[in-house]
């Protein structure tokens, strides 16, 4: 698959890969090239370096689709996501009274879920594309993952979330603490009161009247996740495999790759960006100067940076990887991304 | 100043940075100089699977404490260790060190500690402070080395222990919070080492991290490490109209260096940090070999 099929014949499309090598950019450069073939395109970013942000317009875009215009044929939109505000809207979806969804969203322990727990962010990412895909406003999503610990946190971030609300504890904090339940109860209140000089009361108290309000609408998240996490796992969803030249990103792109394939999936593309440029080889009988020194260190460079590209090829095929390099400047307008795209879709355009 | 009395300054380093700019082969470097002046040097990780272990050609390691690398120095008494601290590893050796073992196991039990973060966010950050406290109260080696998370995070992991200090009022979290405030806010004990690339978007971060670091946690900042510095070279000017790979290769190179300059001048009138710069490396990949020459870069330009 080429890009340009990539582009022109998928409706999901998540770059993945460590902080740093150009998922932004490179989830800007798909959206951009989907609306110049005439399709709907929507890029999801998630914290974009300033200037890019800038260069697409970006500073005034919100949770919310934004039209951005442009010479293309298509449509161009983007949305940055405000992951409290996902989930925000998640609950006023779920609730069945809008009293009980301000109860929840009122709640400390809610407020520190939806805001500070880890795999909250790639959980909402991978809602926010459910919900954008599945309004038919759309032809093409794309989205860009968070720089996370690990970039298989976005794929497992569905299942971690119905897990935590799945877990024993929130069953013990919610037990009836009257009636016939009460002596099987015992133990798990003294645990819970032990928990409570550890952390504070009110920390629990919090927690407890969250799981309380909770109650009743956890099979409408649980299905919700569930169908979040089919899209996530669907064929039709491409993933594009984003890296740099050093071993630490590779092993990661490697280490989703294996995973993806193990699930049995192909990985369309991968593409490594910031490679060192080559410029061939220096004429021969050519007196050693600082010219002669420079090109041989900077072939030295492109060498030793192929080199740690090898781990990869064992997973998916060479033909996938697509070689981007180092530009003179930093990626900051359309002019830029305009060129890093001539490079992504070399040999056909 | 002299490598060893740049250690002695106070034991704690907190290396923290943006993903990707090589804030792990930084923390590694520390170790190494620290190694080579023949101290004892320990790095704790907090994010796991960070390829620091290769770069001393040594098998990962977990939660205990390995070698990396030992007889270092010119009296050979120089030792790099390492151990990754894990949130849950943390939480169970404190409540049985604090005589809560009937409930460790209970909580550290997969996922617990999900609930339990999330009814007092930071509480996971603090654990794995809290062990580091621990070690430099101990004086577990001359210099203990902290890989911290990736920028973002590292603000918020550094502010836990003020946050804690808000929302737990009483009890063994405060305690443990108050005492790793004191930890971050001594500059005696603690300091924090900043890393970037000479390229915009890092530069920026790091000038955001520094400034939220400073007013939101208090710690000492140290110098600021530029990572990857392309070497300065001079002979590469051309004839006009001059093409071909000596050309084109010599035109990148300045393209390259003058953008880096900007950077590191933009770094300075923003920062009034001392900056220590790395070397690029012409391989991509780094061991003891590598490693080596960037301690001895780091020691040099630390003695200037």
């Amino acid at each position: 698959m080429t890009f340009a099929n990539l582009v022109t014949e998928r409706s999901v499309i998540i770059t993945v890969g460590s902080g740093g090598v150009g998922k932004t950019t490179t989830a800007a450069v798909l959206a951009l090239a989907a609306a110049d073939c005439g399709r709907r395109a929507c890029v999801v970013t998630i914290d974009p370096a300033r200037r890019l942000a800038d260069a697409l317009g970006l500073a005034r875009i919100g949770n919310e689709p934004a039209r951005i215009d442009g010479p293309w044929s298509g449509e161009l939109w983007a949305v940055m996501l405000d992951a409290k505000k996902t989930f925000d809207a998640l609950v006023d979806a779920q609730a069945p009274t809008p009293e009980q969804a301000e109860r929840i969203k009122a709640n400390r322990f809610y407020r520190n879920v939806s805001g500070a727990l880890s795999g909250t962010q790639e959980y909402m990412a991978a809602e926010k594309l459910y919900e954008l895909h599945t309004s038919g406003q759309f032809d093409v999503v794309v989205v860009d993952t968070p720089p996370s610990r690990a970039a298989l946190d976005f794929l497992d971030a569905p299942a971690r979330l119905t897990r935590f609300l799945d877990h024993r504890l929130y069953r013990l904090l919610t037990m009836p603490t009257r009636g016939p339940l009460r002596a099987v109860n015992a133990a798990a209140q003294g645990f819970v009161r032990t928990l409570a000089k550890v952390i504070g009361a009110e920390a629990i108290d919090d927690a407890i009247t969250f799981f309380k309000a909770f109650e009743g609408m956890d099979r409408g998240f649980r299905e919700r996740a569930d169908a979040v996490a089919q899209l996530l796992t669907d064929q039709s969803t491409a993933y594009v495999l984003v890296a740099s030249p050093r071993r630490d990103t590779i092993e990661e792109a490697r280490f989703v790759a294996e995973r993806l394939r193990d699930s049995g999936r192909n990985v369309p593309a991968v593409i490594i960006n910031r490679m060192t440029p080559r410029f061939g080889a220096a004429p021969d009988e050519v007196v050693p100067s600082p010219l002669t020194r420079n090109l041989t260190e900077l072939t030295t460079l492109a060498d030793t940076e192929e080199a740690q590209l090898a781990p990869l090829f064992d997973v998916v095929g060479e033909t996938v990887v697509v070689r981007v390099p180092l530009l003179a400047d930093d990626v900051h307008d359309l002019g830029s991304l305009d060129r890093v795209r001539s490079f992504i879709f070399a040999g056909v355009r | 100043m002299p490598i060893g009395q740049f250690f002695a300054a106070c034991r704690l380093v907190i290396v923290a940075g943006k993903g990707g700019v090589g804030k792990t082969t930084v923390t590694a470097t520390l170790a190494r100089a620290a190694g080579d002046a023949g101290l004892n040097a320990l790095i704790c990780e907090v994010e796991g699977k960070s390829g620091l272990a290769s770069m001393f050609n040594a098998p990962a390691f977990g939660y205990d404490e390995v070698t990396l690398a030992s007889g270092l120095g010119p009296g050979a008494t120089g030792v790099v260790r390492a151990r990754a601290l894990t949130p849950d590893r943390a939480l169970v050796e404190y409540l049985n060190e604090h005589g809560m073992r009937r409930i460790s196991n209970r909580l550290s039990r997969s996922g617990v500690l999900d609930v339990v973060a999330a009814a007092a966010p930071g509480i996971d950050d603090i654990l794995v402070l809290g062990k580091v406290k621990q070690l430099e109260r101990l004086a577990a080696a001359d210099v203990v080395l902290l890989d911290a998370p990736a920028a973002g995070h590292a603000i918020t992991f550094l502010r836990a222990a003020r946050s804690l200090l808000d929302t737990v009022r009483v009890g063994p979290i405060r305690d443990q919070a108050r005492e790793v405030l004191e930890l971050l806010t001594d500059a005696t004990r603690s300091q924090v080492m900043l890393v970037t690339l000479a390229e915009e978007t890092p530069v920026n971060e790091l000038i955001d991290t520094a400034y939220a670091l400073e007013d939101n946690v208090g710690v000492k900042l140290g110098p600021v490490v530029v990572n990857s510095v392309l070497p300065e070279v001079e002979g590469l000017e051309l004839v006009e109209g001059a093409s071909g790979p000596l050309a084109d290769a010599a035109g990148f190179r300045q393209g390259r260096m003058a953008l880096q300059r900007e950077q590191l001048a933009r770094l300075a009138d923003s920062l009034p940090l001392p900056q220590i710069h790395l070397p690029q490396l012409f391989t991509a990949a780094i061991g003891p070999e590598e490693l080596g020459t960037l301690a001895n870069a780091f020691a040099e330009r630390v003695h200037a």
